[in-house]
């Protein structure tokens, strides 16, 4: 058997054997599972514990009492303003809201609790109050109730993609989300897997078993089964992960919330079901995830997800070589973070608002920012030419790190007990043969 | 078996061979000596293809050194360890396949040598779990488990205790008997010289002396004898030797003598005889060690 094969063979093996990546495996789409659960859940039943408002109105503007909202619920009191004072203080979670003689003329409303209320519960009174007041205003004005029921503009972007193959649904919301969610994935992975590389590097220097191992295997084969053994077992890990959640999610959605969205259906009138079944809760989000072109993200995912991680392994790969304990590693982790972070955070900051940009271009252009940048703007559709140089320059990038690692390498797993400068790889780097 | 030609190994700023040439014959046991930091460990390398010379060429078996050569090289290196969290067996399968083994034949190999060395049991224990030792045992199976004609040991007996030293060096010997061509590597050059039939000294980058260990020694003689003998020698002044050293214990007189060139060992006994009874004569062989710093200081 080819000797390259049989160390990745070795480094695949040995870490997909071990309980942590087991655990691993199922930990994380249970998290996936659970938090889109809740999602669910949450839309479904709109959180507990709604909180109930009593009103006192004195104005008399609101005597048809307030809406119940999702996150409120209102109840008109016609109690003396000191007694229902009285049950606010007994009781720790009840709100009292005092509406003034003057409030059409700029009196302050008064909120009551012993807890500072919410934001949502805040501006939920203050959207009322104000449609209320203005309605009473425009009344006042001569604009009668019926002509105001009539205006009531809604507008909702439904953004579609224009292309050669006719029009397709998009949601900007989605795409952002599955961009975000493949630019945040990519970047941890870049660094645990590439950590990875990088202990493992540093365990064979100090148990020694480094020589014996290239006085049989080039030191380049070596490296290089060490880096894909370990790519593989990232790629595993996400394949396992894609799967199971998406077993999982199916299984959820069918299994523990089929009847609670049926209930929900039937609870509302007939005219609401139809909406309701394009837009209910829960189904707008898989609706959304839907419209996400899954087959062109996802190899697109794996691809930059193994260019990317055997570009910044390979220098990980290198510092690894150079150290003799993870403590030292610290200097020479600098240079290899700060392109990730730098990318990380122009991605969340700038990328994902102007994605077709020409500093989004060069980013998503660029080897060394190329595979983070590049997730974030492809949902937002990137020309196929700019796609296909983007690759080709980061398979390029990783055959120049590669490049430059090996030679380092080579001397660094040689040299024990020497604390080692930029100076010294460098010198290294030139060494022959 | 193995020819070094004007090997030369330049680091950034020092020398760690200088135009080292050496013959390793076939089937021999050869002692590569020299203290610490002489350029052992960097001719070592060299032969195992970890590293390249400079300028110069490694011959094996007549052919120029290239990687099929790794197969037919076992080497135990100073700085040795194995990978702590994986299984012994595993291990050596795992390291015997990367020296071109086949599966099967590795299995059976390391069977064979595991019995051999009673360590059977240990197949599916891990690394972490075996004293220093036992971890050299199995580092030792690992260096010739597959076969190879040329074994090379670096500083092989640093931190093995006596017995498994011995066991050890019984082994290698008889893998020298059927045919094996041995490299030591030490800096401890009497631990060696018994063993070796021939040497090489490097010392700061250069080798200084090379050959068979009976002509350097023939080389390095003195005519230098140890006689101990009963009586009292009535003339201690005489053409035929001179007295290095002279003492006593009990009835024993010791006596270190440098004979005059005109004069055979023969000669001085024959000379004696008359004089005493001798016990003891010997002659008085410098040691590796001796020879060696003898050529340092010139």
């Amino acid at each position: 058997m080819n000797k390259t094969l049989l160390i990745i063979q070795r480094e695949y093996l040995s870490r997909v054997k071990k309980k942590s990546f087991l655990l691993m495996t199922f930990l994380v789409p249970m998290l996936i599972i659970g938090m889109y659960a809740l999602v669910i859940a949450l839309s479904i039943n709109g959180g507990d514990n709604v909180p109930t408002v009593e009103v006192i109105d004195d104005s008399g503007i609101f005597n048809k009492g307030l809406k119940d909202k999702k996150s409120v619920k209102f109840h008109l009191s016609t109690e003396p303003l000191d007694q229902a004072k009285q049950k606010v203080i007994a009781d720790d979670g009840a709100f009292l809201l005092h509406i003034p003689k003057d409030i059409a003329s700029g009196g302050n409303l008064e909120l009551f609790s012993q807890k500072k209320a919410g934001l949502s519960v805040m501006s939920t009174i203050e959207d009322q109050l104000n449609d209320g007041l203005r309605n009473k205003m425009l009344q006042d004005a001569g604009i009668d109730a019926a002509t105001l029921d009539n205006i009531k503009p809604d507008v909702n972007i439904v953004s579609k993609q224009l292309t050669l193959e006719g029009e397709k649904d998009s949601s900007s919301g989605a795409a952002m989300a599955v961009g975000f969610a493949a630019a945040i994935l990519i970047y941890m992975s870049l660094f645990i897997y590439g950590i990875q590389v990088m202990r493992g590097i540093i365990e064979e220097k100090t148990s020694r078993i480094v020589e014996v191992v290239i006085s049989s295997v080039r030191p380049f084969q070596l490296m290089m089964g060490k880096i894909i053994g370990i790519g593989l077992v990232g790629l595993t890990q996400f394949l396992l992960w894609i799967i199971l959640s998406g077993t999982l999610m199916t299984v959820a959605t069918n299994v523990l919330f089929k009847d609670k969205m049926e209930a929900v259906k039937s609870e509302m009138p007939a005219a609401q079901q139809q909406i309701a079944a394009q837009s209910g809760p829960g189904t707008d989000i898989v609706k959304a995830i839907q419209t996400v072109e899954w087959s062109y993200i996802l190899p697109a995912f794996i691809i930059f997800f193994f260019g990317g991680y055997m570009l910044y392994s390979a220098l990980f790969a290198a510092v690894g070589s150079a150290v003799d304990s993870d403590t030292e590693t610290q200097q020479f982790m600098l240079p290899i973070t700060l392109p990730l972070l730098f990318t990380y955070i122009m991605s969340f900051s700038f990328i994902v608002n102007n994605p077709d940009s020409s500093l989004s271009f060069w980013l998503s252009i660029i080897p060394f920012t190329s595979p983070i940048a590049m997730m974030v703007r492809l949902p937002f559709g990137v020309p196929m030419w700019e796609l296909a140089l983007s690759i080709v320059l980061l398979i390029g990038g990783f055959i120049f790190t590669t490049w430059v690692a090996s030679r380092i390498y080579r001397i660094g797993i040689l040299m024990y007990g020497k604390k080692v400068s930029f100076k010294e790889l460098g010198k290294w780097f030139m060494y022959k043969g | 078996m193995l020819s070094i030609r004007n090997i030369v190994k330049q680091y950034a700023n020092h020398r760690a061979l200088d135009n080292v040439s050496i013959e390793v014959e076939k089937g021999s046991v050869f002692g590569l000596l020299g203290p610490n930091g002489a350029g052992k460990t960097s001719l070592i390398r060299i032969i195992n293809q970890i590293t390249g010379p400079d300028s110069g060429e490694v011959f094996f078996n007549g052919e120029k050194l290239n990687p099929s050569h790794i197969s037919k090289i076992g080497y135990l290196p100073e700085e040795r360890g194995l990978y702590k969290k994986m299984e012994i067996g595993e291990q050596m399968l795992y390291l015997a396949q990367l020296k071109g083994m086949s599966k099967q034949d590795a299995t059976k190999r390391i069977k064979y040598w595991f019995e051999k060395m009673e360590i059977e049991s240990w197949w599916k224990k891990k690394v972490e779990d075996l004293s220093k030792g036992m971890q050299q045992k199995v580092q030792f199976v690992a260096t010739v488990v597959h076969d190879p004609e040329l074994i090379i040991l670096d500083e092989p007996f640093s931190g093995f205790d006596p017995v498994n030293a011995q066991v050890i060096t019984n082994e290698i010997l008889e893998l020298n008997r059927k045919g094996a061509t041995i490299i030591f590597s030490t800096h401890r050059m009497e631990s060696v010289e018994q063993l070796c039939d021939s040497i090489a000294l490097i010392h700061k980058s250069k080798k200084i002396l090379d050959g068979k260990v009976k002509d350097i020694k023939n080389l390095y003689r003195s005519n230098t004898y140890r006689i101990g003998f009963e009586g009292q020698l009535t003339s201690t002044e005489n053409t035929m030797f001179e007295i290095l050293d002279q003492t006593a214990d009990n009835d024993l007189n010791y006596l270190t003598v440098k004979v005059q060139e005109k004069y055979s060992a023969n000669d001085v006994l024959k000379f004696l005889i008359q004089e005493v009874q001798v016990n003891e004569f010997m002659e008085v062989i410098p040691s590796m060690n001796d020879i060696f710093i003898q050529n340092v200081k010139n």
